[in-house]
């Protein structure tokens, strides 16, 4: 039995949402989703899942305030405290193992409430051996990743600034991505060098916005809708408790990666997928994920993304929607932002930016100092 | 609707699921450790009870509490290396105070749906790190706007449930105060507990208020500590044991987030979980049917109010079974055999120790001292959290 993606909606993606409380764009977004897949959620939906961190809601148990705007009162609901992408693979689990027929996936961010967002991240470094190290913004964490990264494969700055300046220009074709821009290499090679090596147009700019899913089991799926997006895999993997001790190579991607692709059955990952959406909250990292979801061998990306390989054009057009770089940083809410454009696109509704795919991959981080990552493979 | 047609057309799951080991530390305020070293020590403890080694664990599953104890934002990924995650696939879950019972849940379909043979859950609280109370972490809890500049705190609603309680089914708190009485009692037979204690109803009764009618000896206390089970799949449990424990129902359920609009009187959100979990494991007279439960106790009318919940008591007749005896470790229905959170302690998340881990040990024969005197097929745990809000339900069988 294969579970699928029977309904998707969204609210956003906006730099900020004065007007809509975070209760409110999830109930836009489940609304939207609902209606999507045709189904009512008092009376079909089995089982809820949200992802959320009490941090980034600013409350100690941020499970309470779920159930009413998604329809999941007394009904079975909970909260993983992970990215979208976690909470799909549990969901996925819920179908697979009889527990529910159709089950919710729900993520979002309301990230413009984050008065400090610095000194949030600060609070999930281990108490002991990295909280009291210096008072620098912890994006100096992802400059010396960024640093080790380069100089272990050799990869030049022009290649960070290609990928900033490909999926600022991607953004361009959607509507949602508030930070897109027309910029050129020279821009990003000029912009402040806020954490050296990392300019300021490498870093994801934060948003808000909501992502909800419906899933279902085959029988259902297929009652549904004639074009159901099947989830042929899925994966998800921590590598290490902290960024002291990781590998600074995105090995949770690779294992991630791993893991779902053998599910999905595929052998040649460079060959088999057509559409990759990636975590790029750092230009970097991008360059990372494409490595370790085996989108091009170690050490070659620069040269492939030079050539325009990775473009939407290109051969395997990643980050079509224009990424984090456009979207902006959507907290545990990215995973869902990336699974939304692989679900649009395969169903052919990206608009603008349609790219012809049959197989398209989503892949989150959990973001610093985490080494957890999720892997979802999706098709037609 | 066109959903109507193919539901009920049931997919089953892809394999059973067995408990085959668990481990608790003790409850306590342990200033000495870290939450990563609570989990660690529950971890070697379920993993020497199954035969295990860490290498062999496919999948880990976390269950804790609020971030806001520990002050760790992402607690889940700081808790990662003590819980024996490194390098594996990982995920924490999270329903409040009902997360004890639910971590398992979570591990059950990580089993259940084939992804994993070998599910590792573990559940740590350290509630000691928040100062200058835990309760002081409950102050966010509550909706911004509505209730927070009311200032409330948990024992105060808390009160309130127990009032409502004791009002409609017009019981008196002598009555509420025996199961204080038993589970501290009981609690002498457990080597982790905290506050185990012969005592009297007088004792509760006269002790201080907190809340009325909550006094002093009607509240759990707050605790340090990690309890772990191990998951497996049926081909791995004839290799580890020849009587595993099945995990043969879950349910869970989580209601309105407005506390306020609810007759606090009955649990509706555990009676719902409880219908999910029995209707799974074929359970129609859960009274006749289970033999031994282990309800969520954090307060002790909570106790009677979770077995009604549960069905095991009609509606106001939990006091009444209590009073009689019934629900005595040699008793027809043993409640709380363990000392429940009353005795052993309340590390919110870490109750799994006394609530899934106690039944599986009831049930594999395994709990020593606090074995019951009746024999037993079947139990169920349950835990209840978020604003009153969430039940979470497991059953247990030693018969397949």
């Amino acid at each position: 039995m294969r579970v699928a993606v029977v309904g998707v909606g969204y609210s956003g993606f906006n730099a900020n949402t004065p007007d809509l409380s975070w209760k409110e764009i999830m109930y836009e977004a489940a609304v939207r989703a609902y209606e999507d897949a045709g189904v009512n959620p008092r009376k079909d939906v089995d089982s809820f899942v949200t992802c959320a961190e009490d941090f980034w809601e600013g409350f100690a148990i941020f499970d309470e305030f779920v159930p009413d705007q998604l329809g999941g009162v007394l009904k079975p609901t909970f909260t993983v405290t992970a990215d979208f992408l976690h909470g799909l693979a549990n969901a996925y689990m819920i179908i697979k193992s009889g527990l529910a027929e159709i089950a919710v996936v729900e993520a979002h961010s309301k990230a413009s409430d984050i008065v400090t967002f610095g000194e949030v991240i600060k609070f999930a470094f281990d108490p002991v051996w990295l909280r009291p190290i210096g008072k620098a913004h912890p994006y100096y964490f992802a400059a010396l990743e960024k640093s080790y990264y380069m100089s272990r494969r050799g990869y030049s700055d022009e290649l960070f600034a290609e990928v900033v300046v490909k999926n600022k220009r991607h953004g361009r074709l959607n509507k949602d991505a508030p930070y897109s821009a027309n910029v050129s290499v020279e821009d990003v090679l000029s912009s402040e060098a806020a954490f050296y090596p990392l300019r300021k147009l490498e870093i994801a700019e934060r948003s808000d916005g909501a992502i909800v899913f419906v899933l279902a089991n085959e029988q259902v799926a297929k009652e549904l809708r004639d074009d159901p997006i099947w989830i042929n895999g899925i994966g998800w993997w921590s590598e290490t408790s902290n960024y002291d001790t990781m590998s600074f190579e995105a090995a949770y991607a690779k294992k991630a990666a791993e893991m779902a692709y053998k599910m999905a059955g595929i052998t040649k990952p460079a060959k088999e997928i057509q559409l990759a959406e990636v975590d790029d909250r750092f230009a970097y990292k991008e360059v990372q994920h494409i490595e370790a979801l085996g989108l091009a061998k170690k050490g070659e990306v620069e040269e492939l993304m030079k050539s325009g390989y990775f473009d939407r054009k290109g051969e395997i057009p990643v980050n079509v929607s224009g990424g984090n770089l456009s979207v902006g940083n959507l907290l545990e809410a990215t995973g869902g932002q990336k699974a939304l454009e692989v679900v649009l696109q395969l169903r052919g509704e990206a608009g603008r930016r349609q790219v012809d795919a049959e197989v398209g991959v989503a892949m989150s981080w959990r973001y610093i100092p985490t080494a957890t990552g999720a892997v979802a493979v999706f098709s037609r | 609707m066109m959903v109507e047609k193919v539901k009920g057309i049931k997919y089953h799951k892809k394999q059973d699921v067995a408990i085959v080991g668990a481990g608790m530390t003790i409850f306590r305020r342990r200033l000495n450790e870290t939450g990563k070293e609570l989990s660690y020590y529950a971890v070697k403890q379920a993993l020497e009870e199954a035969g295990l080694d860490i290498s062999d664990i496919d999948m880990v599953v976390m269950g804790s509490a609020p971030d806001a104890f520990d002050g760790v934002h992402m607690k889940g990924e700081y808790l990662l290396d003590g819980a024996g995650a490194s390098n594996k696939p990982y995920v924490r879950v999270f329903v409040g105070g009902g997360t004890g019972v639910f971590a398992p849940i979570a591990g059950y379909w990580h089993v259940a749906s084939g992804l994993a043979d070998v599910c590792l859950v573990v559940c740590e609280e350290k509630m000691s790190s928040s100062h200058p109370h835990p309760q002081s972490a409950f102050k966010y809890i509550w909706d911004p706007i509505l209730d927070r500049p009311l200032k409330p705190n948990l024992i105060w609603i808390f009160a309130l449930e127990m009032r409502r309680y004791m009002h409609v089914h017009n019981i008196k708190h002598e009555d509420i105060a025996l199961v204080s009485v038993k589970n501290k009692a009981n609690a002498l037979d457990h080597p982790a507990a905290q506050l185990a204690a012969k005592i009297t109803v007088e004792d509760v009764l006269n002790s201080e208020p907190m809340a009325l009618p909550v006094r002093r000896l009607d509240v759990s206390p707050p605790s340090d500590g990690a309890a772990a089970i191990i998951m497996v799949a049926p081909h791995i449990a004839r290799q580890l044991t020849d009587e595993p424990v099945w995990v043969t129902g879950v349910g869970w359920s989580l209601d309105t987030t407005w506390w306020t609009n609810r007759d606090l009187y009955f649990p509706r959100y555990v009676a719902e979980a409880a219908k999910m979990a029995y209707k799974m494991a074929h359970i129609t007279d859960p009274r006749k049917e289970i033999d031994v439960a282990e309800p969520y106790d954090p307060f002790d009318y909570k106790e009677l109010h979770h077995m009604e919940g549960l069905g095991l008591a009609k509606k106001g007749e939990a006091p009444i079974l209590t009073r009689e005896g019934v629900t005595a470790r040699d008793g027809d229905l043993p409640v709380c055999p363990s000392g429940g959170l009353l005795g052993v302690g309340n590390p919110i998340a870490a109750s799994l120790g006394v609530k899934v881990a106690e039944i599986y040990w009831q049930l594999a024969y395994r709990a020593g001292k606090r074995q019951v005197a009746k024999e037993v097929t079947t139990g169920v745990a349950q835990a209840w959290g978020d604003l009153m809000q969430v039940g979470t339900v497991v059953v247990l069988s030693n018969k397949r």
